[in-house]
């Protein structure tokens, strides 16, 4: 089980990093959420990870650490606030800039770089 | 009533800025009560954090368990004399920011007033909390009021800096996330004071794994104030924004630093066995390479906005280099130079804002242009700011120069903080008297002058009372400069006096 959550965990990251590099509002907004997904699935972890674990007393033998459960959840309410906004901003930023580019318009130097290969070719 | 003193420093903004939401103050045409109830609220806000900082500083520091859950268990807010100060500055930093809005920055957008109660929440909370995780909680507060007065108004400027700062910040947050559960996973609470205590005897593994997290905090936290390599949002953020909300994020640079002196006293301090002063070696360099980038930024910026972000950087800096020091005189000069760095470059924010809209196209950017319409008052302000920023006498920046300057003991550190600090004050004088001298000094030759001033719009009297709150602040630091010297050494040493803060919450009684 430890296997398969560090497996998880691991990709959404890697996932949520490699979208918040790209270059277009849509796919960083999607890295957020995996980041967002990821960062939930780290932090209930910080507990450490039980099976059939009660998380009140006096219900059975094991324990679950009820903290990091609390923590998640304030964690998932303020990450869902936070993706809303920046999707509203990103649609905003689109309709103000013209264009979905994160820096508003693209940078000159790649263009030339792309039209000179395409000359070559 | 008095034991819950504490909490109203959250509970008035919060409550004051929810009521501005509803009848009778909603409503465009309603601005009006809007405008004095906002005054009204900053000014209760002021008053409860004079009364904190005599309670905190005259008896003990004062904590406040939320919904009575005690210690090591609850939500913990804790004043020491350290979160008062900050929370009297805050205060007292929304009220200029709030008086010079009045003149009609605040009818630009619809919930100005509101946004700004939640943003001074969110920045009393960060200071007053005793929880990593309600910390957290707190910045998300600041952050999401930060970026909705950041698009106030509108404008593609604004939508693009504002796109940047979001992004940045929400991957930020995610960072202090990741923090909290390899911390809590390692230590086991998220409460500062218990964690000083149960740092020292950690195993080997989760010695590891609180390291890890501390480092991924400082991350966190040198965003938050831009630290290098952090600090490429600032100057462009700071200059989009509006300049009543460019002058009160001026202090949320200051909440960042707040938090590394807080963190890294309590919990990765001198006590902390084997993470003892952990980060300070890597502070020392980074604290002169900010320095020098903020200096070399003010020197070639465009526009008078710009000089003003990159003082911003140039006094984290400075911060950051009385934090390396480790010693609790050096955080008192630290304290000292947060209050005096604060309100100066909020004024010169503003400052620069009434100057650009008297220069028509030309704005606050260094081009030849026509004369101000207010051009004396105007110039004696700028000079005035100029001088405290600089750190020049008689004023508040030249104090807390001075006492950075006298915090360290070793001949080595005293060449380089001297020659460092020194250099861009020397730097700073020549950034300021040269954008003085293009605005004040040099005019196209006028075609029209009577025209060309009808154009200008007149300065408002709440833009000009604004200002002045915030730039009296500064002789006024100098003349009570006794006092208030007096005060932040009473900070420093009850923030560097963990057992103090362990004594407080009755944490050995629990153990």
């Amino acid at each position: 089980m430890e296997l398969l959550y560090v497996i998880c965990v691991g990709v959404l990251t890697f996932s949520g990093i490699f979208l918040c590099l790209r270059a277009r509002t849509f796919p960083v907004v999607v890295g957020l959420t995996m980041l967002g997904y990821a960062v939930n699935m780290f932090l209930f972890s910080s507990g450490r990870l039980n099976l059939e674990g009660a998380a009140i007393l006096g219900m059975a033998d094991k324990y679950a650490d009820p903290l990091p459960q609390a923590l998640v959840l304030t964690a998932i309410v303020i990450g869902f606030a936070m993706i809303a906004f920046v999707v509203i901003l990103s649609m905003r930023a689109r309709a103000d800039l013209g264009s979905d580019l994160v820096d508003g318009s693209e940078p000159p130097d790649t263009r030339k770089l792309v039209k000179s290969k395409r000359g070559d070719a | 009533m008095i034991e819950h003193m504490i909490i109203w420093p959250i509970l008035i903004p919060m409550i004051g800025g929810l009521l501005m939401l509803l009848p009778p103050f909603k409503g465009i045409e309603r601005y009006a009560a809007r405008r004095v109830f906002a005054v009204l609220l900053i000014l209760a806000q002021i008053a409860t954090a004079i009364a904190i900082l005599l309670s905190a500083s005259g008896n003990a520091p004062i904590f406040y368990a939320v919904g009575n859950w005690l210690p090591p268990f609850g939500i913990i807010l804790y004043a020491d004399t350290l979160s008062a100060i900050l929370v009297l500055l805050t205060t007292f930093l929304g009220l200029g920011v709030i008086l010079y809005s009045l003149a009609g920055e605040d009818r630009a957008g619809r919930y100005y007033h509101p946004l700004i109660q939640f943003q001074i929440l969110g920045i009393n909370g960060a200071f007053l909390t005793n929880d990593l995780f309600n910390l957290f909680v707190f910045f998300e507060v600041l952050l999401i009021a930060s970026y909705s007065l950041l698009i106030h108004a509108g404008g593609k400027q604004k939508t693009e800096a504002a796109l940047h700062y979001v992004i940045l910040n929400l991957i930020g947050s995610s960072i202090f996330l990741f923090a909290l559960g390899t911390i809590y996973g390692a230590i086991g609470t998220l409460n500062i004071a218990d964690m000083a205590l149960k740092i020292s005897s950690l195993s080997e593994s989760n010695l590891l794994l609180a390291q890890i997290g501390g480092a991924l905090l400082l991350v966190v936290f040198g965003l938050k104030s831009a630290m290098l390599p952090l600090h490429f949002w600032l100057p462009k953020t700071y200059a989009a924004a509006p300049a009543p909300v460019a002058a009160l994020f001026a202090i949320m640079t200051k909440v960042g630093i707040y938090c590394i002196f807080r963190v890294y006293t309590v919990i990765y301090g001198v006590e902390a066995g084997e993470l003892a002063d952990m980060i300070q070696p890597i502070i020392w360099p980074l604290a002169f390479v900010t320095i020098a980038i903020g200096t070399v930024g003010s020197l070639v910026s465009p526009t008078l906005k710009g000089i003003a972000g990159n003082l911003v950087i140039v006094s984290v800096g400075t911060l950051l280099i009385a934090f390396a020091l480790r010693t609790p005189e050096a955080t008192a000069a630290a304290l000292m130079y947060l209050i005096h760095s604060t309100l100066a470059t909020a004024a010169l924010f503003l400052i620069a804002d009434l100057i650009g809209l008297q220069r028509g196209k030309a704005g606050d950017r260094f081009v030849i242009s026509r004369k101000l319409k207010n051009q004396s008052l105007l110039g004696s302000c700028f000079f005035v700011v100029a001088m405290v920023v600089a750190g020049l006498p008689p004023f508040s920046g030249f104090l807390g120069k001075l006492l950075i300057l006298q915090a360290p003991t070793l001949n080595a550190d005293k060449f380089m903080i001297f020659s460092a600090i020194l250099l861009s004050s020397l730097v700073t004088i020549v950034a300021l008297s040269r954008a003085g001298t293009t605005i004040f000094f040099r005019h196209a030759p006028v075609r029209d002058p009577v025209k060309d001033l009808n154009d200008s719009p007149d300065l408002s009297k709440w833009q000009i009372t604004g200002v002045l709150v915030l730039l009296i602040a500064s002789p006024l630091i100098t003349i009570f400069g006794a006092q208030v010297i007096e005060m932040t050494q009473l900070a420093a040493q009850q923030l560097h006096d963990v057992e103090l803060l362990i004594d407080v919450m009755r944490l050995r009684g629990v153990e």
